[in-house]
């Protein structure tokens, strides 16, 4: 039991960035009816949000102080971030929480990103093939992480965890079991938590602002919103800034789980389409619903007793439960009649 | 049966001069070892057969590299197991990869668009994965499948082929060994065979049938025609193309590794028929050849080469040129391959066939032929 709770709660917090990732490439599709193979680009935009971040606010001073010398004689160099200089303790707790300060960063630089990949590119695609979306937004996807690799390197760049959310919190004991028993990483819980947010941001943005009703009238048809007078294609322009948000401040918290490399979005690209098409294109609580589901289910499957029952399932799980789910269910889970069915 | 139109037929003749005189029109461009114009000659023919499928029907694969995987693998296993020709090794490759792109095409064909698109990928995604980990006593894992002197190749055994003394055993072609020029001729002549073959198909009452899917399939159901086993027989061609395109690589280089099935490769090949012009004959094999050729030789340029290009510009220009460029080559070529690729589908979406026979309309109406040039638009 204990064992099964910890596969859950595993399983949840990679659910809930796939559950982001595909939010933001259903709420494109849905809105604008283009298939963005760029957006596993923009989530690794986001983790480099958070290190672009950390890197300006660690620039620091080197004083040598005459005082100390170090074991070899030398004397020692002393190194103060500049905000620490400037700021005193303030700096210091700034420098410890980067990786969460950086989403403040990371909201408006995602934002402009999205509106200018929108209106630069994107925006002459609507009427095109989905093929050739498909094409041209892989293509940005190569410009975009390659532009990345040219600023950071080729090798991952690790971001650590503020001290205070290092260590594992157990959770068992707040349902009532024996201490130790069932621990859990804090970092990996409040990710949890913090998907969670905004996700539930998200639904209620479209769901209780008269913006957001208006992009629902929108996916519903365009057209006779159109005709209504109110401009639909900048709202769309909006909701495609929004995702790219979406996607950029899951890179931003992601990045002390697993150091951001520039190939990260064609990584996670693969697995969240895969996650759209099981839970059904176009629908939003569907991509949510599938992004855990997949998430758990890949947790479960690299458990030592059902790897030994059905080996190598751990690699295969989330692209056998895809092409079960497109032959039997074409639609996906949640999927409305009549996306993508031409 | 095996004829061709007149004017198929001088495009075939072009073609096989082109790729016959390779090692003498590469070497201004610096590309002229065999090494590598095996590799414009493999990578061809991948994108001819990619092109038979997405081409002509319109069908987006995203898998296609699991069967140049496929096609791997097997041959070197007909190399450890049965004998060094390449002959039989070809064969079977073409058969298996064959095969698994029947079972594949079966599943994957129910669906169309992006649908397609995702199951190939899934597939791809699950060979690939399968191969690294369970299947690691057939694909060796990360190290890759290798040949090793004490294997036992029964076929070779059997007709008392003598042990080859020094060294492990190179493929060989009918008993000659298939290095260098003569591998580059081998598969020269292979792609100049692949490139009749799509001729014939684009010509025939299969091809017709195949881009009348691609227009409007709802219309060729409705007229009577079944469409699944014209698309499965499309799949399965394409498919076997590059298995025979990974039997080459494994020829020429006795080596298969699961990094070949990677996703990323099965983009590459859309990239490359893509860049050259979907659904023409020549587009793939020159989208190909760009890439190859940026891959290998943009690739190796460096800062100083570029020094040196730019030294008759004034010293401060000299560092910002190099500077701004520095970034699109040596490393960087990727992003200019991505670039480009953007700016293809983008301005020119049939490729630079495209290009070039805009290019062409527009210097025949400048020196006025009459009739002027009208743009044909394809019925919906």
């Amino acid at each position: 039991m204990n064992v099964f709770l910890a596969q859950l709660l595993n399983g949840l917090d990679k659910g809930g960035a796939y559950a982001l990732i595909a939010l933001g490439l259903t709420l494109v599709f849905g809105t604008l009816g283009v298939v963005n193979f760029a957006h596993g680009a923009l989530f690794m935009l986001g983790c480099f949000c958070a290190v672009t971040f950390r890197y300006l606010i660690t620039l620091e001073t080197v004083t040598v102080d005459p005082e100390k010398l170090s074991p070899w004689g030398a004397p020692v160099e002393v190194r103060t971030p500049l905000v620490q200089n400037w700021f005193g303790d303030f700096g210091a707790v700034l420098v410890d929480y980067s990786v969460p300060i950086s989403i403040l960063l990371a909201i408006p630089v995602m934002l402009i990103i999205g509106i200018a990949m929108e209106r630069g590119i994107i925006k002459h695609f609507y009427k095109r093939s989905h093929a050739e979306q498909i094409l041209v937004t892989f293509g940005l996807a190569i410009v975009l992480q390659e532009i990345v690799k040219s600023f950071f390197g080729a090798n991952p760049v690790p971001q650590p965890i503020p001290t205070d959310l290092r260590g594992a919190a157990d959770i068992g004991v707040w349902f009532g079991m024996a201490p130790h028993v069932l621990t859990y990483p804090w970092w990996r819980l409040l990710y949890l938590l913090f998907s969670a947010v905004v996700i539930g941001g998200v639904f209620a943005f479209l769901q209780f602002t008269t913006f957001g009703m208006v992009v629902r009238a929108g996916m519903a048809d365009r057209e006779t919103v159109g005709l209504m007078g109110i401009d639909i294609d900048r709202r769309f322009t909006i909701v495609f800034g929004l995702a790219a948000v979406v996607a950029g401040v899951a890179g931003v918290m992601y990045t002390p789980l697993l150091a951001p490399n520039y190939h990260l979005g064609m990584d996670f690209l693969v697995l969240s389409f895969v996650v759209v098409v099981v839970g059904g294109m176009g629908s939003l609580p569907g991509a949510v619903a599938a992004g855990f589901l997949l998430g758990i289910l890949q947790s479960f499957a690299s458990m030592t007793e059902v790897k030994s029952l059905i080996p190598g399932i751990d690699q295969v799980i989330i692209y056998l439960v895809a092409v079960v789910i497109l032959l039997v269910r074409p639609r996906g889970l949640m999927g409305r009649r009549g996306i993508m069915e031409s | 049966m095996f004829s061709l139109s007149r004017k198929d037929l001088a495009a075939l003749a072009v073609f096989a001069v082109v790729v016959l005189t390779m090692p003498l029109w590469l070497s201004p461009l610096g590309a002229a070892y065999p090494g590598l114009m095996q590799k414009f000659a493999i990578y061809a023919i991948f994108a001819i057969g990619f092109n038979i499928l997405f081409g002509l029907t319109g069908y987006l694969s995203f898998g296609h590299a699991a069967f140049i995987g496929v096609g791997s693998y097997t041959t070197v296993w007909s190399f450890k197991l049965l004998t060094m020709d390449i002959v039989p090794a070809m064969i079977f490759a073409v058969i298996t990869t064959g095969v698994f792109a029947l079972v594949i095409g079966y599943f994957s064909l129910r669906r169309t668009g992006i649908y397609f698109s995702i199951l190939t990928l899934a597939f791809a995604q699950m060979c690939y994965s399968l191969a690294y980990s369970v299947l690691t006593p057939i694909t060796n894992g990360e190290t890759g499948l290798l040949l090793a002197r004490d294997d036992p190749r029964y076929l070779d055994a059997m007709f008392g082929a003598q042990a080859n003394i020094a060294g492990l055993p190179q493929p060989t072609f009918l008993g000659s060994s298939v290095t260098g020029y003569t591998g580059f001729y081998l598969c020269a002549a292979i792609l100049i065979v692949a490139f009749y073959v799509s001729q014939k198909i684009f010509a025939s009452p299969f091809g017709m049938a195949l881009r009348g899917i691609k227009s409007n399939q709802t219309r060729m159901n409705y007229t009577g025609f079944n469409t699944k086993p014209y698309m499965l027989a499309a799949f399965v061609i394409s498919g076997m193309f590059a298995g025979l395109a990974g039997a080459l690589l494994s020829i020429t280089d006795p080596l298969a590794g699961a990094e070949r099935m990677k996703w990323t490769e099965s983009g590459n090949v859309v990239l490359m028929t893509i860049l050259g012009g979907v659904g023409t004959l020549f587009g793939p094999v020159i989208g190909a050849w760009l890439i190859k050729y940026f891959e290998n030789i943009f690739s190796a340029i460096n800062t100083n080469m570029l020094n040196n290009f730019f030294s008759f510009l004034p010293d401060g220009l000299q560092n910002v040129v190099v500077t701004v460029l520095s970034k699109f080559v040596g490393e960087g070529w990727h992003l200019t391959l991505g670039l480009m690729f953007v700016l293809i589908v983008v301005f020119l979406p049939g490729g630079l066939v495209e290009g070039f026979h805009r290019l062409m309309a527009r210097l025949k109406r400048r020196r006025g032929t009459p009739g002027g040039v009208t743009s044909v638009q394809p019925a919906e």
